[in-house]
């Protein structure tokens, strides 16, 4: 049985507590690094990372994405929509193929 | 030219002989796994794609829904309505074998299965945006995972893909032009050799003859004609 994490400043988690979800708030690097460590080895199958957080901590999640579990996923925060989550989905395109044939028009 | 020094012999031959045909072999095991694999994923990530911005859409109206119900009431009723939640999610990853990448798949457990009975506190103290953005937020919440799992696959089969491919050109490119120049070396070689005993052999044989007959002390011998022409070949430059 695994639990799902939800990691980001503060306003940005908070309502997912409402239907469940762990939330860890959590806006300082160095401390999010070392929590981010101690999820992955932990029972949490599904790590939802706010986009500000997760550009912070780039070298842990790209260390962790290759484990089966956790699904490391971003999300998008408060403060606004940056990209980075589709930016990564194209980067898995990039890797696969060579070149981006999916998100071709931006 | 081959790269790496072979013995020429008859038992390396064979052996990558054998070598070049499992090498094939596994480079076309390989190329049809590349392929499937890549059908695969590119289905999985057009899916991923529109997942992610339908997602990502309802996260931001989430969000401004929240915004909405921390105007309408203040931050300790808020903390207190939120402190503990209700509903818990239980989720259960199995795996699923695709081309031998293991690809999660999640399905999930909710404590209450009444969509109405998500809210954590009582309705007195709380501002009814706030119902609107749990509900909101509950909505969200199965598509979210339905999220993690394909961008979890995506990432995975990514990663074999890759993988994979190297393989394929590395078999491709490098293996296979090695072995065969290697075969094509010890063929070469095995045929000089061969070529070699067998001049050996018309030689020996020659002595053998002359040994016996002694040609040469005949005017007529077999060795007669061939003297001249040498002869005649001097005289000409």
């Amino acid at each position: 049985m695994y639990k799902i994490a939800v990691m980001g400043d503060r306003d940005s988690i908070y309502g997912f507590a409402a239907v469940g979800l762990q939330p860890f708030p959590i806006t300082d690097t160095e401390e999010a690094a070392a929590k981010l460590k101690s999820l992955v080895d932990g029972d949490y199958a599904v790590i939802y990372i706010t986009e500000e957080l997760a550009s912070r901590l780039e070298k842990e999640i790209a260390y962790f994405s290759e484990r089966e579990l956790p699904a490391i996923i971003l999300i998008p925060g408060v403060s606004g929509n940056t990209g980075k989550g589709i930016q990564a989905v194209k980067r898995s395109v990039e890797r696969a193929v060579g070149s981006d044939i999916i998100f071709g028009d931006d | 030219m081959a790269k790496t020094q072979v013995n020429p012999t008859r038992m390396e031959l064979t052996r990558l002989k054998n070598k070049l045909k499992t090498a094939r072999r596994g480079h076309k095991l390989l190329k049809d796994k590349r392929d499937e694999l890549m059908r695969q994923f590119l289905i999985l990530v057009r899916e991923n794609k529109d997942l992610r911005e339908k997602v990502e859409k309802s996260i931001a109206d989430c969000n401004r829904n929240f915004v909405m119900a921390r105007a309408g009431m203040s931050a300790e009723a808020l903390n207190v309505a939120l402190m503990s939640p209700k509903q818990e999610v239980y989720l259960e990853a199995s795996t699923k074998n695709v081309m031998s990448v293991e690809i999660p798949q999640f399905s999930y457990k909710t404590r209450t299965s009444n969509t109405n009975d998500i809210y954590s506190y009582g309705f007195a103290f709380t501002s009814s945006d706030l119902d609107g953005a749990v509900k909101s937020i509950a909505d969200l919440l199965p598509d979210m995972l339905l999220l993690a799992e394909r961008e979890k696959s995506c990432q995975l089969m990514a990663a074999e893909i890759e993988k994979t491919r190297r393989r394929v050109n590395a078999l491709e490119h490098v293996m296979i032009p090695e072995t065969e120049e290697s075969i094509k070396f010890i063929k070469m070689k095995l045929d000089e050799n061969e070529r070699s005993s067998q001049i050996r052999l018309m030689k020996v044989k020659d002595m053998v003859l002359e040994d016996a007959h002694k040609y040469d002390d005949k005017p007529d011998g077999p060795n007669v004609h061939k003297v001249e022409i040498i002869e005649g070949a001097t005289e000409e430059n």
